[in-house]
C-alpha cells in the first residue's frame, strides 16, 4: 500500500459501501479492501468509521447480516444489500452524479 | 420501517447485551486477523504483519467500543448503569441521602400543599367570565364593611351608568316542609340579574326575569346541580314543577350548571327572587326595604375601569338627589366601600394566608439552602474520587454526567415524597381550614406550584453539585491528588459558613413568628367570655309555617303563635332528664349571627332624638343569665313577672351602664329599643359583659329584653341548655323533646358552646398549627446544618486537631475550639434573623391579638429555643474532635 492514499471523501463512504456489496455480501475487511483495490489504493478506508457505518446502514434497513464461515473457516459478519439498500443506491449515485458534474462543469469554465 | 427496525435492533441488543458485546468483538477481532493476513500475503514477518495491523486500527479495544457503542440502546445502557452506580454512591452515603431527600421532600410538600390552597383564594381568578368586571358594594359602618338596603341598591342601579348589571343577594334558608321533619335549605335571595353579574346562566330551564322581580310576583327558584341530582333524582323534566318551601309553592324555573360555584355562598344550593316592594319606597321608610340586610355585587360594563365604575358610585353616594330620599341610617354619610369581588371574598383570611404563604416560602428558602449545603458538603468529600476517575482516563462530560444522575435521583426520590406530602398536606389543610375560608372546593394539589418547588429545590441541588465536578480538569488534577491526601489545616468554605448563617438566620424569622402567635394564642384563650361555656349545649331553632303569619285580620296573632310554641318548647326541653337549665336567647354569644340581625338602635330619655347608639339586643326568656351564668352587677334578671302585660324591662351590659351613667345609678333609667313609638322600657337590672362576636373583640354594648316584651316575635331564637353530663350526648333527646311541640320547625344548628367557642379561634389556630410546624420543621433543617457544617470540619480537621492534641491541648480547650466555632456562626445568623424578623413581625400584627409583635417573652423563648438547639448541634462534633487520639490521627493518611 502506497502512502499517498487518503480517507474517504466526507459523506460519500455510505455509497461506496452500498455500491461494494451490489455484486454481491462481504464481510468488513473484504469491503474495505475492495474499496481500496478499486479505487485503486486512492481510497483508504478507516476501520473504526467502516464498522460504524455498516452498524448504521444495517439499522437502516439497507443492509442486512448474517454470520458465515469465511473461507479460512473462521467466524465473519457478511453483509448483504437488501432491496431498499439497493434503492438507496440508486438515489445516492444519481445524487453524487449530478454534484459531480456540476462541480466538473463549474472547474471546466474556471480553466 | 425503519424507525421499527431501530426499535427491533435496540430491543435485541438491549435483551442479549453480552451476546451483541461478544458479535462486536468478534467482528472486530476478524477484521484485525484479516489485516494481519493481508500484511503476510505482501511477505511480511507474523510479528511486522501484527504490528503494521496494529498500527493501522489503533487500539482495538477503543475500536470495539466504538462499534458496540453505536445506536439509542447504548445511551440507555450508560444512563442505567449510572443510575445503579448512582443508587449505590447513595446508598453508602445513606445518611446524607435520607436527610437530602427528607429536606426535599418536605420543602417541596409544604410548599406545594400551602400554596395549592392558596391560589384559588388569592390568585386564581374566580371562575366567572371577566371576574374582573365584578365588584362588590358596601356600606360603611365605623369605617368597616356592613350590609345595605334595597332602598340603597335601588338607587345605586338606577343611576349609575358603569355598570352593565347589579344585583342584591341575602342568605335564604327555605324550610322544606312536609317531610319527616322540618329541614332547612341552604340558599340565598337575590334581585334578577344576579347571575348575569356572575356571568354563569341556568343550564336548564331559564335565568330570573326582571319582570318576575316585582312584590307579589311569581314565586320561582333556581336550584343548583347538586339540589337537583340528589333530591329530583336529576329528573329533566323538573322545570315548572311545583316545591313547597316555608308553606309556600314555588315553580323550579332553571338548574345551574354541574361547575357552577357560588362564591358568595358556597353552600348555597336554591334561588329565588326577593321581590321587594319598590312603589311606597320614597313615601316609608320603616319598611323591610330600607333595612340595612342586603350585599350588592355589579358588573362593569366593558370599556369602563374598576376605577371609573368606583368613583361613580362614590360621587352618587355622595350627591343625594331629592327623588330619591334616605332615612338616617341609609344616608351613606361615610361612602361606600367598593372592592373587586376576588379581593373582597379574601378580605378577612387574606393576612392570615399571606403570613402562612410567607411561612411556607420561609420554610422552602431553608429547604433549599440546606440541600445546597448537603451537595456541596458532599461534593468536598468527593474531590478526590473526582480526581482519581479523571485521572483515569474519564472525560469532564462523563463525571459531570455522573453528579447529575445522582443529583436527579435524589431529586425525582424527594419529588415523589414531596408529592404524597402535598397531597395528605392539602387535605389535612381542608380538614383544618377555619370555617367560612372562600373556595374550599376549588383547592387541589396544584401542578405549577408543585413543578415550581420540585423545579427549584431540584435546579439548586444539580447546579451546586457540578461546581467540583466542573473544577476536574487536567492540569489540576495532580494538585488535588496530593491535596486529599495530605488534608492540612483547613480552610473550611466560606459559601457553606454563609449557608449555616441563613438556615439561623431564616429560622429564627418562622420561629419567632411563631412564637408571637402561640403567646397571642395563650393570651386569647385566658379571655372570659362572660359566661360559663361548659356543659352547654345550643340549638338554633327557626319558626316556619303560615301560623306564624300577622294577618290583617287577626294583628299579632302571628307573634302569639310564635311565642307560644316557643314557651312550649323550652317547657319540653326543661323535662328532659340530665338538663340542669335551659333558656332561649334571639342572639347566640360566639355564634356567627350577622350583625344587621342583631344590632338595633337604642336611645336614653335623656337623648337627643336623632342620636343614640347601637346596641345588641338579646330578646331572651326567664332564667337565661341564670343558665348562661352571666353575673349580675346590680338589680335583677328578666324573670317570670316581665309578661306581655307587665311594665317592659330591660337590663344593660355592665360597661354600658359604666359608660353611659358614670355617677348614677343605672336602675330605673327608661329607654328606647328599636322603634320610638312604644312604651319606654325601665332598666331594673346590669349585667357582666359578654363577647358577643368572638373572644378577640371587646364586648359590644347590651340591652337585654324579655321575649314577651319585645316589639316583634323573633322568628329565630337559639335554645341555650346546661347540661349536668356531657352537653353533646344530650342533643338527640332535646332536639326530639323540641319536635314533640310541633315536628315541622326545623333545628338548624345544634352545636356546644365549646365548639362554638373553637370556631371562634379557628382561623388563628389554622395559623398557629401551621406555623409551628413549620417552624419545628425550620429548626431541625438548620440544626441539621448546622451539625452538618461542624461535622464537616472536624472531620477534615482530624489531622490538625491531632496535631493540637499532640502538641497539649486539653480535651476542654478542643471542644471549645469547635463548639466557640459553631456558636459564632449561629450567633452571626440570630442576629441577622433578628432584623428580619422585626420587619416580618410588624406586617403579623394584624394577626395578633392582646400582645405586641415586639412581646419579649416570645422572643426570648424563641432565641432561647435556637441557641439551645444550636449547642446541642455543635456538641456532637465537638466531642468528637475532642476524642480524637493524636496518634491515631496523625497516622490516619
Amino acid at each position: 500500500m502506497n502512502d499517498a492514499n487518503t480517507d474517504v471523501i466526507q459523506g460519500t463512504l455510505d455509497m461506496l459501501i452500498l455500491k461494494t456489496l451490489s455484486p454481491g455480501p462481504l464481510h468488513g475487511f473484504g469491503i474495505a479492501r475492495r474499496v481500496e483495490q478499486i479505487s485503486r489504493g486512492v481510497f483508504k478506508v478507516n476501520p473504526g468509521s467502516l464498522l460504524t457505518a455498516l452498524q448504521r446502514l444495517e439499522r437502516a434497513g439497507w443492509l442486512d447480516a448474517e454470520w458465515r464461515q469465511t473461507e479460512n473457516a473462521r467466524r465473519a459478519k457478511f453483509y448483504r444489500l437488501t432491496r431498499s439498500g439497493r434503492r438507496q443506491l440508486e438515489i445516492e449515485t444519481a445524487d453524487w452524479n449530478r454534484r459531480a458534474s456540476a462541480i466538473a462543469r463549474l472547474l471546466r469554465q474556471e480553466g | 420501517m425503519s424507525l421499527w427496525r431501530q426499535v427491533r435492533y435496540g430491543l435485541r441488543g438491549m435483551m442479549r447485551g453480552d451476546a451483541a458485546d461478544n458479535d462486536a468483538a468478534d467482528e472486530v477481532r476478524q477484521y484485525f486477523e484479516d489485516t494481519v493476513a493481508a500484511w503476510k500475503e505482501r511477505g511480511l514477518s507474523d510479528d511486522d504483519a501484527r504490528r503494521a495491523a496494529r498500527r493501522e486500527l489503533g487500539n482495538l479495544t477503543a475500536l470495539r467500543e466504538q462499534v458496540r457503542s453505536f445506536g439509542w440502546e447504548n445511551a440507555v445502557r450508560a444512563f442505567t448503569s449510572d443510575l445503579r452506580y448512582a443508587a449505590r454512591q447513595l446508598r453508602h452515603d445513606l445518611g446524607f441521602a435520607v436527610v437530602s431527600i427528607l429536606t426535599l421532600a418536605l420543602g417541596i410538600g409544604a410548599g406545594t400543599a400551602i400554596f395549592s390552597a392558596v391560589n384559588p383564594i388569592l390568585f386564581q381568578p374566580l371562575p366567572y367570565p371577566h371576574a374582573n368586571r365584578i365588584l362588590a358594594i358596601w356600606n360603611t359602618y365605623h369605617g368597616t364593611r356592613s350590609e345595605l338596603a334595597f332602598g340603597t341598591y335601588r338607587e345605586l342601579a338606577q343611576r349609575s351608568r358603569s355598570f352593565d348589571a347589579m344585583a342584591t343577594f341575602e342568605p335564604w334558608q327555605p324550610a322544606f316542609t312536609g317531610t319527616a321533619h322540618g329541614e332547612r335549605l341552604e340558599g340565598q335571595s337575590v334581585s334578577a340579574a344576579f347571575f348575569r353579574v356572575l356571568g354563569v346562566a341556568p343550564v336548564l330551564g331559564r335565568d330570573f326575569r326582571d319582570s318576575e322581580d316585582v312584590f307579589n310576583g311569581p314565586r320561582v327558584v333556581i336550584i343548583s346541580d347538586g339540589l337537583w341530582r340528589s333530591r329530583f333524582h336529576g329528573d329533566p323534566a323538573i322545570l315548572g314543577r311545583p316545591v313547597k318551601l316555608d308553606g309556600d309553592n314555588f315553580t323550579i324555573v332553571g338548574v345551574m350548571p354541574s361547575r357552577f360555584e357560588d362564591v358568595l355562598a358556597p353552600d348555597a344550593e336554591i334561588w329565588t327572587l326577593a321581590q321587594y316592594d319598590g312603589r311606597r319606597i320614597t313615601s316609608d321608610m320603616s319598611g323591610w326595604a330600607w333595612g340595612n340586610h342586603l350585599r350588592i355585587v355589579g358588573r362593569v360594563r366593558p370599556g369602563v375601569t374598576a376605577g371609573a365604575a368606583t368613583g361613580e358610585l362614590e360621587s352618587i353616594a355622595g350627591t343625594p338627589w331629592p327623588q330619591f330620599p334616605r332615612p338616617r341610617w341609609a344616608a351613606l354619610r361615610h361612602g361606600l366601600i367598593v372592592d373587586s369581588l376576588q379581593h373582597d371574598i379574601a378580605q378577612t383570611v387574606r393576612p392570615a394566608l399571606l403570613a402562612v404563604l410567607l411561612a411556607v416560602l420561609l420554610v422552602l428558602a431553608i429547604a433549599c439552602v440546606n440541600v445546597v449545603n448537603l451537595v456541596l458538603a458532599r461534593s468536598e468529600r468527593r474531590r478526590g474520587e473526582f480526581a482519581v476517575r479523571g485521572a483515569l482516563g474519564a472525560s469532564r462530560l462523563r463525571i459531570v454526567r455522573q453528579v447529575i444522575t445522582e443529583n436527579l435521583l435524589l431529586a425525582i426520590l424527594g419529588g415523589a415524597l414531596g408529592l404524597g406530602l402535598a397531597f395528605a398536606g392539602v387535605r389535612a389543610l381542608v380538614a383544618l381550614s377555619p370555617p367560612r375560608l372562600p373556595r374550599l372546593d376549588a383547592i387541589a394539589v396544584n401542578a405549577a406550584a408543585f413543578g415550581f418547588a420540585l423545579g427549584i429545590t431540584a435546579a439548586i441541588g444539580l447546579l451546586t453539585g457540578l461546581i467540583p465536578a466542573m473544577h476536574v480538569s487536567r492540569p489540576e488534577l495532580q494538585g488535588t491528588l496530593q491535596q486529599t491526601s495530605r488534608r492540612t489545616a483547613g480552610h473550611p468554605s466560606v459559601i457553606r459558613r454563609a449557608l449555616v448563617v441563613t438556615e439561623v438566620a431564616l429560622a429564627l424569622v418562622l420561629l419567632v413568628g411563631a412564637g408571637l402567635l402561640l403567646h397571642s394564642m395563650r393570651r386569647l384563650l385566658a379571655v372570659q367570655p362572660g359566661f360559663d361555656p361548659s356543659h352547654l349545649l345550643t340549638l338554633e331553632v327557626q319558626t316556619s309555617g303560615h301560623q306564624f303569619d300577622n294577618l290583617p285580620a287577626s294583628p299579632g296573632g302571628g307573634d302569639a303563635n310564635r311565642r307560644r310554641f316557643y314557651r312550649e318548647a323550652l317547657e319540653a326541653v326543661r323535662h328532659v332528664p340530665g338538663v340542669e337549665e335551659a333558656a332561649f336567647t334571639s342572639a347566640l354569644p360566639l355564634s356567627d349571627d350577622p350583625s344587621w340581625q342583631i344590632l338595633y338602635g337604642a336611645r336614653f330619655e335623656d337623648e337627643d332624638p336623632q342620636g343614640g347608639h347601637n346596641v345588641i339586643r338579646y330578646a331572651v326568656s326567664p332564667g337565661y343569665c341564670k343558665t348562661m351564668r352571666i353575673p349580675i352587677v346590680s338589680g335583677r334578671c328578666i324573670d317570670e313577672r316581665d309578661t306581655e302585660s307587665a311594665p317592659p324591662a330591660a337590663l344593660l351590659s355592665a360597661s354600658f351602664a359604666r359608660r353611659q351613667f358614670p355617677a348614677q345609678d343605672p336602675i330605673g333609667k327608661r329607654l328606647h329599643v328599636g322603634p320610638d313609638d312604644r312604651p319606654w322600657y325601665v332598666v331594673v337590672g346590669v349585667v357582666g359583659d359578654v363577647r358577643q362576636t368572638s373572644l378577640a373583640l371587646s364586648a359590644p354594648d347590651a340591652v337585654y329584653l324579655s321575649t314577651e316584651q319585645t316589639w316583634f316575635a323573633d322568628e329565630t331564637l337559639s335554645f341555650v341548655v346546661r347540661t349536668h353530663g356531657e352537653a353533646a350526648s344530650l342533643a338527640p333527646v332535646v332536639r326530639s323533646a323540641i319536635w314533640s311541640v310541633d315536628k315541622d320547625q326545623p333545628i338548624v344548628r345544634v352545636a356546644t358552646m365549646d365548639a362554638l367557642l373553637d370556631v371562634t379561634q379557628a382561623q388563628r389556630s389554622f395559623v398557629l398549627i401551621l406555623f409551628e410546624a413549620f417552624g419545628l420543621a425550620a429548626l431541625s433543617l438548620a440544626a441539621v446544618g448546622i451539625y452538618g457544617v461542624l461535622a464537616g470540619d472536624v472531620a477534615e480537621r482530624t489531622r490538625e486537631i491531632g496535631v493540637r492534641a499532640a502538641l497539649g491541648a486539653s480535651r476542654g480547650s478542643i471542644m471549645r475550639l469547635v463548639l466557640g466555632d459553631g456558636l459564632r456562626l449561629t450567633g452571626l445568623g440570630m442576629l441577622i434573623g433578628i432584623c428580619g424578623a422585626l420587619c416580618a413581625g410588624r406586617a403579623m400584627a394584624t394577626l395578633l391579638y392582646g400582645i405586641s409583635y415586639l412581646d419579649w417573652i416570645a422572643w426570648l423563648g424563641v432565641v432561647a429555643l435556637l441557641s439551645m438547639v444550636a449547642v446541642i448541634a455543635c456538641w456532637i462534633p465537638a466531642w468528637r474532635a475532642a476524642c480524637v487520639d493524636p496518634s491515631i490521627a496523625l497516622r490516619a493518611e
